[in-house]
């Protein structure tokens, strides 16, 4: 058989192929350009080989930032998803309620990123802010700018509270989704409510929560605006995660070779745990 | 098993219903006999499905009461009815192996493992899925997924009546006839109350021993499948179960005559018209009509062959009458006259039957 060959169709991609180079290859290629480059300014670069990774693979302060990453993402995932879970179940399935249950829930995520790290230093700030002054006039001695535990506690109060609606949303459309039969059916069955979740609500919405996991991994990895507005990576390091390390190294010291390496790295690390991530769902799934 | 009444029963969905639409349910009183095999045949939207969740208990009815064998069970929940409700889309629990799945009902209240995995074997012996036991239950195919429920509700020893919600929906079509074969054969086994809830005639015509034939949120007969054919209450029956359904025609009766335009037609019941009657229908079932020397003249408008049979539509006046023709049957191509079997041509008040001597 006689197949039409029409190379004109290439032309079609072109436009794809350019959007994609301009935001995604080319300047991913820069970084790996500089990750594997010296330079001593006046843009003049030297072949350095591996030599950055080794340095920043070995270097005790970004063994520290990813300890904190990893510490940062575990506990907000700890919380959120099944905090999400637990507010997804009180919702109600119907009526007049729901379109304003759905509001007040995505509320959070509409405010800016910034907005939200604002609002939250102030609301935490010891002397005048609501939450700080509060605390303090019970009887906790509650600074999140001196103390690495007080900031520690607001960062993550402040995740939680912007974060935990979008685990709550997909969780509800997970829910939403299961037809009514399969609660009558659990009613006939006799089905205390634990077993009703346990074996239908639970299974129903593994896929929707499968995709909130790794939004909300991905995203606290990635965690920079509010985190900068709030604690801006201290007191100290103390909060200090890997973005706003890498920030630090790239636009504060100006070390492009180092800060290079590290954002391949840090990419990879999302990357790799993501897709271990998934693999291990999805094979649950298949069996 | 149980013998079920629902007396007096009404729903409505809305709150405060006022007109006769308000009601998805008018006023019914039902008897299911205990371990007999019902169907609840009607259109969609007829109120099926709502009568069945009323006596399952998943809905509250607005008025009235369900009784199972003398005891009052309105206000109980599903689980205290001790009933099972087969769906119309598989439901089983997709993280649980066939024997749990089975097991679940069980389990849930407190019998023995024993005992469970007893009645369980048992269950699949009988469902032929012993061979499965072991899998998934999210791996099997759909009709593998409904016998699955079936079995989750045959599995109690208590049930008091099962009931299937068109079930039959998402089985392929060469395996419908083995299921359902296979529920009548379960129903003769186990003899429980069964009621079958379908928009399908053939379905319900070869599972029930009774059809209760509904419309518009009303009961509008309740019969064997031969009553519903040779003894139609209502048109709508006749339209409805029957394929070509009954040939209605509009008619007039003077002095226990009944007239198509100016041609006398002899029927069962003309005597019992009460004078002054209107909205006056002749009703034939396509099988009870034939060619004949001498009768209604009619042409013959078309013949569709369908195998064992030929369906002739004639027309009289304007009005269609179908019927039905053996293979070796001559069709005239003029002059055609039509015959109506005197006993099984009967009057028809605003869709009613006019009660006759002979009796309903």
């Amino acid at each position: 058989m006689n197949k039409t060959v029409n190379q004109k169709a290439w032309f079609f991609v072109l436009p794809v192929v350019a959007l994609v180079a301009f935001n995604a290859i080319i300047p991913l290629m820069t970084v790996v350009n500089y990750s594997v480059q010296e330079t001593f300014g006046d843009n003049v670069f030297f072949w350095s080989g591996v030599m950055w990774f080794e340095q920043v693979l070995t270097s005790s302060r970004f063994h520290e930032a990813l300890g904190r990453q990893l510490f940062f993402t575990f506990t907000i995932l700890i919380i959120e998803v099944p905090l999400g879970v637990l507010i997804a179940l009180t919702m109600p399935r119907k009526g007049p309620w729901v379109p304003v249950c759905l509001v007040l829930m995505a509320l959070p995520l509409l405010i800016p990123w910034n907005v939200v790290g604002a609002m939250w230093n102030i609301f935490a700030l010891p002397d005048i802010g609501l939450m700080g002054r509060f605390l303090n006039e019970i009887g906790f001695d509650y600074n999140f700018t001196r103390q690495p535990e007080d900031a520690w506690f607001t960062l993550i109060l402040m995740d939680v509270w912007h974060w935990t609606s979008l685990v709550v949303l997909l969780a509800y459309a997970g829910l939403v989704s299961i037809p009514d039969a399969y609660y009558q059916a659990a009613k006939i069955d006799g089905a205390r409510p634990w077993a009703i979740f346990r074996y239908i609500q639970l299974p129903k919405m593994k896929r929707v929560l499968t995709i909130a996991i790794l939004l909300r991994f991905m995203d606290s990895f990635n965690v920079y605006t509010e985190l900068s507005v709030l604690t801006g990576g201290g007191p100290g390091n103390s909060t200090t995660l890997l973005s706003i390390d890498l920030v630090k190294i790239a636009l504060g010291q100006f070390d492009l070779g180092p800060a290079a390496a590290m954002s391949l790295i840090y990419f990879l690390i999302i990357l790799l745990l993501s897709w271990v991530f998934y693999s291990l769902m999805m094979r649950n799934e298949e069996q | 098993m149980a013998k079920i009444n629902l007396n007096g029963l009404r729903h409505a969905y809305g709150a405060n219903p006022q007109a006769d639409a308000d009601w998805a349910l008018k006023r019914l009183d039902v008897e299911w006999q205990d371990g007999g095999a019902y169907a609840l045949l009607g259109p969609s939207g007829c109120g099926k499905t709502t009568l069945l969740n009323i006596i399952s208990g998943l809905i509250r009815p607005t008025e009235g009461r369900v009784v199972f064998d003398g005891e009052d069970v309105t206000d109980l929940a599903p689980d205290d009815r001790h009933i099972a409700q087969v769906f119309q889309f598989p439901v089983v629990y997709d993280t649980m192996t066939v024997y749990d799945n089975l097991a679940f009902p069980l389990r849930n209240r407190g019998v023995s493992e024993d005992v469970v995995d007893q009645r369980v074997r048992a269950m699949a012996d009988m469902l032929d899925l012993s061979s499965t036991l072991s899998r998934r239950a999210s791996g099997l195919t759909a009709d593998g997924k409904q016998k699955i429920s079936l079995g989750r509700g045959l599995v109690r020893e208590d049930v008091n009546v099962i009931m299937f919600d068109e079930p039959l929906t998402v089985i392929d079509p060469h395996l419908k006839w083995q299921l359902r074969s296979k529920l009548k054969e379960l129903h003769q086994r186990v003899r429980a109350t069964m009621i079958y809830v379908t928009h399908d005639q053939t379905e319900a015509l070869t599972f029930a021993d009774k059809v209760v034939v509904m419309k518009d949120g009303q009961v509008v007969q309740v019969g064997t499948p031969i009553d519903l054919f040779e003894r139609p209450q209502h048109t709508f029956v006749g339209h409805f179960i029957g394929s070509p359904g009954m040939n209605v025609v509009p008619c007039a009766v003077d002095n226990g005559e009944a007239r198509i335009g100016d041609r006398v037609v002899s029927t069962e019941n003309a005597g019992a018209v009460p004078t002054g009657a209107t909205g006056l229908e002749i009703g034939v079932r396509p099988e009870f009509v034939s060619f004949a020397e001498d009768g209604l003249p009619v042409s013959v408008t078309k013949v569709t062959d369908i195998g064992r049979f030929r369906i002739v539509d004639t027309s009289f006046e304007g009005r269609s009458i179908k019927l039905l023709a053996n293979e070796g049957t001559p069709i005239p191509s003029e002059n055609a006259h039509l015959a109506f079997r005197q006993d099984k041509t009967r009057i028809y008040e605003n869709g009613w039957i006019v009660a006759s001597e002979a009796g309903a």
